[in-house]
């Protein structure tokens, strides 16, 4: 058993973390689409579509800024009023991590206490691509050593553990987000397939959620939009799909329930959830609607969340 | 700042002493570029590990470092002997005091403590009469802080009976001589001082309740992440291997303290904690604190947990206490006090006040309930204006205030401005007591004025620490 707190403080530790990461994936993916001469004449905005993937649209839209790179890369990392951008999400990871700094190994502490600290380099660095560039690869390196020293050092004890919760269900949260923004260019099967930006638009998804290597890999033929939804929902193979991050959640409670001799509420939902993604065809997930689909997944997943504090008393 | 100060190294101006002799050699081997080099690697790592205080009133500076100085200082085995024993003769008289005034008050029948000091003190809690401590032993961990003038003589500064910090740089500082300097750690012959957080382990347990278990759950209780010494609690729950809590982890049910776990409550037994009496328990004293454990007091008092230290040993820092301290030890122990007192003059005695006030601009007048360098006078170091102005506040108050004459603190070399220059410091030792008795680790935090000629060593005046040596003779 540990402390409610120090369980609750890791689980949201590791989920800034991820968030970080995924909103840095986000930027680079439509820094990338932007710079793609338009051919068809389509009005697309991906900087309007980033802050959809990181549920910052409405808020954004508040300030009354335009959403043009400069701006929504400033919101989306360094703006400290948006408590999902990437500096509050690691100050936020931060300040989690120093309170249970006994549960973290130095590894674990050194990576998150380096990265806020070096945090102000990157403010200071301004906005050209290559600065850009180089702020979101250091994100990911931020976001791969917190995650490669916790799993080649860590205990595997709760702590462990719930980190881990942490960590899979912001991805899961994640990769349905960025799915669900672009699911209007996400079709079925046979569907009429529209022109060339939608192919940047697909290559886009993958990127965010650095899968376009693995589509190859797992697929071996060029885009097609209902493989990319399968690829992100269905396959457990693919480490961000949400059949991935379900099959971890539901092993890593069960680890809890294993230890603590005891089995509940959020083993029972994991479990659902995750024989749900096993026993569905993409099909299934076309004729149910893939918004509809993606909008119960969402929920479902942020429920999850309650689930696992209520049950271990994190609150 | 008038007559020359002992130095640890060069006495007054003479040959090196003996105990620095191998230290000396390295200085002189040493260039002040390779100096430099470590003293930047020196910060760099105290970031990275995030060993940072905040500053109180100071916002922008949330987290400061604290200057490491990189030259330790030393002390010799035969030194040490000399504050050994006296520390552990003056920390049993505190212990014994503590339990005295809320118990049978026998000091005060015998007339040697006047009542009216302890009464009318903010740090008695009448509370406390009566209380019966667990374990026996109300001040577990004792800072004292002491001086040196020459070559023999230790004066004791100050008693912190409360909740005394800094350990974690004593453990932290001797961890970075050995990375910055192995070689130089490797020819020294000095004492270990890594065995403390084992010690103060032992300390704990011995002093659990008798419901506890023969493997007592012990917590540190911190005021949490915003405190200027979470570093510190953080550090030490780690090398304890024991929780680290806040107010809101803990809950009391049926006089009985228990921590919010995963798998639901867990009894605690032992309590090292790092709140002040005020904030502990909303229900006993201040109500509005939200750092606290509603019921944790009425827990204590019935004999079912450990508060190390106990409530309201903070009677035992008070500089007016402290005054009295030589007959204490007398009073307790029956035998002379090894380590002396710095002579003290008692603003609220008619005669002590009139000298003071003729001559402040030669004493260091402090208020009897302060701590941290806060609100305290140092003539020699003082404009006619200062001075003018405290003679106000003193005169206002004079209760509230006690004067010493200036002492000549040591000196040690320290390495400020890309060079070596002797800097005013004193010495912290840890004192740890437990039912079998007081342990000391051989060394303690030295702190290190940074300006030169200051006489303020408190961090939070811009203080510095130094790595403490204790070698063999």
């Amino acid at each position: 058993m540990i402390l409610a707190s120090t369980a609750n403080d890791l689980f949201w530790m590791a989920r800034y973390v991820e968030r970080a990461e995924s909103i840095a994936r986000t930027l680079a993916a439509a820094g990338r689409i932007s710079a793609i001469p338009q051919v068809t004449g389509e009005e697309t905005n991906e900087w309007s579509s980033a802050l959809a993937a990181a549920a910052q649209l409405n808020a954004f839209v508040e300030t009354g800024k335009e959403p043009n790179e400069i701006e929504v890369f400033n919101y989306l990392a360094f703006d400290e009023s948006n408590p999902s951008s990437i500096k509050s999400c690691l100050t936020q990871a931060r300040h989690n991590a120093r309170s249970v700094r006994p549960a973290l190994t130095t590894e674990t502490w050194e990576a998150i206490n380096t990265a806020y600290l070096d945090f102000k380099k990157y403010e200071k660095a301004g906005h050209s691509l290559r600065a850009h560039q180089e702020f979101l690869r250091w994100v990911l390196d931020v976001s791969l050593r917190v995650s490669g020293t916790a799993f080649r050092n860590m205990l595997r004890d709760e702590r462990y553990w719930f980190s881990r919760l942490g960590f899979y269900i912001e991805r899961a949260d994640n990769t349905a987000r960025i799915m669900d923004v672009k699911y209007h260019v996400l079709l079925p099967e046979h569907s009429e397939v529209g022109g060339s930006l939608d192919y940047y638009q697909w290559s886009s998804i993958l990127r965010s959620v650095s899968a376009l290597t693995a589509y190859h890999w797992v697929y071996r033929q060029s885009l097609k939009p209902w493989l990319i939804a399968d690829l992100l929902i269905l396959r457990e193979e693919m480490p961000r799909s949400l059949a991935s991050c379900y099959q971890n959640i539901a092993m890593f409670l069960d680890e809890i329930a294993r230890a603590y001799g005891k089995q509940g509420p959020a083993q029972r939902a994991a479990r659902t959830t995750h024989s749900r993604l096993r026993n569905t065809r993409t099909e299934d997930v076309f004729h149910k609607g893939l918004h509809e689909f993606l909008t119960e997944f969402l929920a479902d997943n942020n429920k999850l969340g309650a689930v696992i504090a209520e049950q271990y008393n994190l609150a | 700042m008038g007559k020359a100060a002992f130095d640890e190294m060069n006495g007054f101006g003479g040959e090196v002493r003996a105990a620095y002799s191998q230290l000396k050699a390295w200085l002189d081997d040493t260039p002040a570029e390779l100096l430099e080099q470590r003293r930047l690697e020196a910060e760099a790592l105290f970031r990275r590990f995030g060993i940072t205080f905040a500053v109180y009133g100071q916002k922008d500076a949330e987290e400061r470092l604290i200057p490491f100085d990189l030259i330790p200082r030393v002390l010799t085995a035969s030194e040490w002997k000399i504050l050994e024993d006296g520390l552990t003769q003056r920390v049993q008289a505190i212990n014994a005091l503590i339990n005295d005034l809320y118990g049978k008050a026998e000091i005060l029948k015998a007339g040697i403590v006047p009542e009216e000091l302890i009464f009318a003190n903010e740090a008695f809690r009448p509370e406390m009469i009566g209380v019966k401590v667990p374990g026996g032993v109300p001040v577990p961990i004792a800072g004292i802080d002491i001086v040196r003038v020459d070559a023999e003589k230790f004066y004791v500064l100050e008693d912190n009976a409360r909740t005394p910090s800094g350990v974690s740089y004593m453990l932290d500082n001797r961890e970075a001589t050995h990375l910055l300097f192995p070689d130089l750690m490797a020819r020294s012959k000095v004492r270990p001082v890594e065995r403390y957080p084992d010690e103060l382990l032992a300390v704990l347990e011995s002093l659990a309740p008798p419901s506890a278990s023969s493997d007592p759950t012990i917590a540190v209780l911190t005021p949490g992440s915003y405190n200027s010494a979470f570093y510190e609690h953080s550090f030490l729950a780690d090398k304890l291997g024991v929780e680290l809590v806040e107010g809101r982890d803990l809950f009391v049910r049926d006089d009985i303290v228990y921590m919010r776990t995963t798998q639901g409550p867990k009894r605690v037994d032992v309590i090292y904690r790092r709140v002040d009496d005020d904030f502990l328990d909303p229900l006993t004293f201040r109500p509005d604190s939200m750092l606290g454990v509603p019921g944790l007091f009425s827990s204590y008092r019935a004999g079912n947990v450990t508060l190390a230290n106990a409530v309201g040993t903070g009677i035992a820092d008070d500089k007016a206490i402290y005054s009295y301290m030589p007959e204490i030890v007398k009073f307790y122990t029956g035998e002379e006090p090894m380590l002396h007192n710095v002579p003290t003059y008692r603003c609220r005695e008619d005669e002590a006040l009139k000298y003071v006030l003729d001559h402040l601009p030669e004493l260091v007048v402090k208020e009897v309930h302060g701590s941290g360098g806060y609100g305290m006078l140092v003539g020699p170091a003082s404009t006619k204006k200062e001075i003018a102005e405290f003679e106000k506040k003193l005169k206002s108050d004079p209760d509230n205030f006690i004067a010493q004459p200036t002492l000549a603190l040591s000196t040690c070399p320290a390495f400020v401005d890309g060079g070596i220059a002797p800097r005013h410091v004193d010495l912290r030792p840890f004192v740890l007591t437990g039912s079998k008795g007081t342990r000391i680790v051989p060394g303690g935090l030295t702190r290190v004025a940074m300006k030169a000629g200051s006489l303020v060593v408190n961090s939070s005046q811009g203080g510095g620490t130094k790595d403490t040596w204790v070698v063999e003779d």
